[in-house]
């Protein structure tokens, strides 16, 4: 116990380190997943055939293969092919980069189900009603038919993005430092500590908190959106 | 002078021709009944008729003013403005359901009235005003506040007619208005459209109800395969068909009630 309380201020500190660029990673990729979702979802679509064709292939693939397939591709993969090195920048900087990218791609292809759902789902009679009654396209999209789009995306959204919050601990492949990476650290030794098994378990409490917080935050939209049914 | 004028709309999606040749026209006041079996082509009469759909040739007069023709270049803007010369009220409601009934029935005349689009009402008190005479009219005013799942089907009816009436329309109509509903509420719904004929309004009703028809309507139409099979008073349809058409359809829908 003695030895718990020595570690716990240096583990503590490295696991807030490692746990900030987890933290990162998840703001970022959901700043560029939730907009390029809704651009995949308009190519899927279209009523161009040959784009919705792509589209729907490019989704299948990546929906259909590991992220951590597609991180080690991306990481890995220009700089081999090109004869680049280190194609996307310096240790950590590269690391990082490569990891959102292929994190906004993957996420990005989810969301766009997401969205094609909640936006098929919503009856075309609504749409009608508001024509008849006069209403601009902008009009019915933003008046009408936006909220009832939402409603219905909030439940598979919340599920993909508490799912995100774990997948971010696959980065560590390419050795990126997020927070798992941080407590197998003391496992191998680091900081002068070494053959620690207990700070592995104690990143499972900076899970289950996040994770937790995320729950009850899509739970009070979904309660906030329960007033009318569609 | 007629309030309603149609000539000779034919309406073709790809190959298949939906309305051939349809002619009519309505004075004001008067209700129209359109009967027909399925697939004769009475919805998408009521379709073309609110731009819903665009025939592909023949005119629609309203009031004097032709609104649709060949001749007339449709773009976003024309159709939505002469469109709002037809009210519609649906099958299956559609109801905004993220909106109250007081809301379902003021949110249009609102966003017009902000868009400067003229349907006769100046300001936002009017509307509001408006909207609660409306609630009266149908029989709501006590569900002014309720969202569409928490009113019954025919309350949803009901309030869906008051929404279209809100934009003033010259002729409302109506597609199967009680097929969705329970025997025991389409009544209350029957009732809202005879008192709304008591009013002096113009309507064109798409029913499979035979005994509204016939007591309500001054025109019936009976549609087979895309034409006006038959067009007369309900006495002269119902009493005196001429079209064997019209006998076999009104033999097999009375032996069903
Ligand atoms: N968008 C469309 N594309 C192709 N065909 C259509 C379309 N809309 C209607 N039709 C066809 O046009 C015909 C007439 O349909 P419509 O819905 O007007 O009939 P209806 O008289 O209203 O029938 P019901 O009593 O079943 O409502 C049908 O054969 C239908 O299949
Ligand atoms: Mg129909």
């Amino acid at each position: 116990m003695d030895l718990f309380f020595e570690q716990f201020p240096t583990v503590f500190s490295a696991l807030n380190d490692g746990f900030l660029q987890t933290l990162k990673v998840f703001i970022v990729t959901l700043l560029g997943a939730l907009p390029l979702g809704l651009i995949i979802s308009f190519g899927s679509m279209s009523k161009f055939k040959p784009l919705s064709a792509v589209v729907k292939t490019f989704v299948w693939i990546i929906r259909g293969t590991p992220l951590m397939l597609q991180l080690l591709i991306i990481y890995y993969g220009p700089g081999i092919i090109l004869h680049i090195y280190n194609f996307w920048g310096q240790a950590e900087t590269g690391r990082f980069i490569a990891t959102i990218v292929a994190f906004i791609i993957n996420y990005a292809c989810y969301f766009s189900e997401i969205y094609r759902g909640g936006i098929q789902g919503v009856p075309h009679g609504q749409q009608e009603a508001g024509q008849v009654l006069g209403l601009s396209k902008s009009q019915i999209f933003f008046k009408i038919t936006l909220l009832q789009m939402i409603k219905r995306i909030v439940p598979p959204m919340s599920n993909e993005i508490i799912t995100l919050v774990k997948d971010t601990s696959l980065a560590r492949i390419i050795a990126f430092q997020e927070i798992i990476w941080s407590s197998e650290a003391f496992l191998k030794g680091s900081y002068g500590i070494s053959g620690a098994v207990w700070p592995l378990f104690f990143t499972g409490v900076y899970y289950l908190l996040f994770s937790g917080i995320l729950t009850i935050l899509f739970g009070l939209i979904e309660k906030k959106l329960s007033y009318f049914r569609s | 002078m007629a309030i309603l004028e149609v000539k000779n709309i034919e309406k073709h999606f790809g190959k298949t021709e939906v309305l051939k040749n349809i002619c009519f026209s309505l004075n004001q006041g008067e209700v129209l009944a359109i009967i027909g079996s399925s697939g004769s082509g009475k919805t998408t009469l009521l379709r073309c008729l609110n731009f819903l759909e665009i025939a592909n040739s023949g005119s629609i007069t309203v009031n004097g003013k032709t609104i649709f023709d060949e001749n007339i270049k449709l773009n976003d803007k024309t159709i939505r403005k002469n469109r709002l010369h037809f009210g519609m009220v649906f099958q299956n409601f559609n109801l905004f359901p993220q909106y109250t009934a007081f809301e379902n029935i003021t949110l249009a005349p609102k966003l017009a009235l902000k868009n400067g689009i003229e349907i006769g009402i100046k300001s936002v008190e009017e509307i509001e005003k408006n909207g609660d005479e409306l609630l009266e009219t149908v029989g709501l005013s006590e569900k002014r506040d309720f969202y569409p799942c928490q009113l019954s089907g025919g309350q949803q009816q009901r309030v869906a007619i008051a929404r279209a009436l809100a934009m003033r329309p010259d002729i409302l109509c109506f597609d199967e208005p009680t097929s969705a509903l329970d025997p025991e509420l389409t009544g209350e719904v029957l009732k809202v459209i005879k008192e709304l004929k008591g009013n002096d309004r113009t309507m064109i009703v798409v029913t499979h109800e035979m005994n509204f028809a016939r007591g309500v309507a001054d025109k019936v139409i009976f549609m087979a395969d895309g034409i006006v099979e038959e067009i007369g008073t309900p006495s002269e349809v119902f009493g005196n068909p001429k079209s064997e058409k019209t006998k076999a359809f009104l033999a097999k829908s009375l032996e069903n009630i």
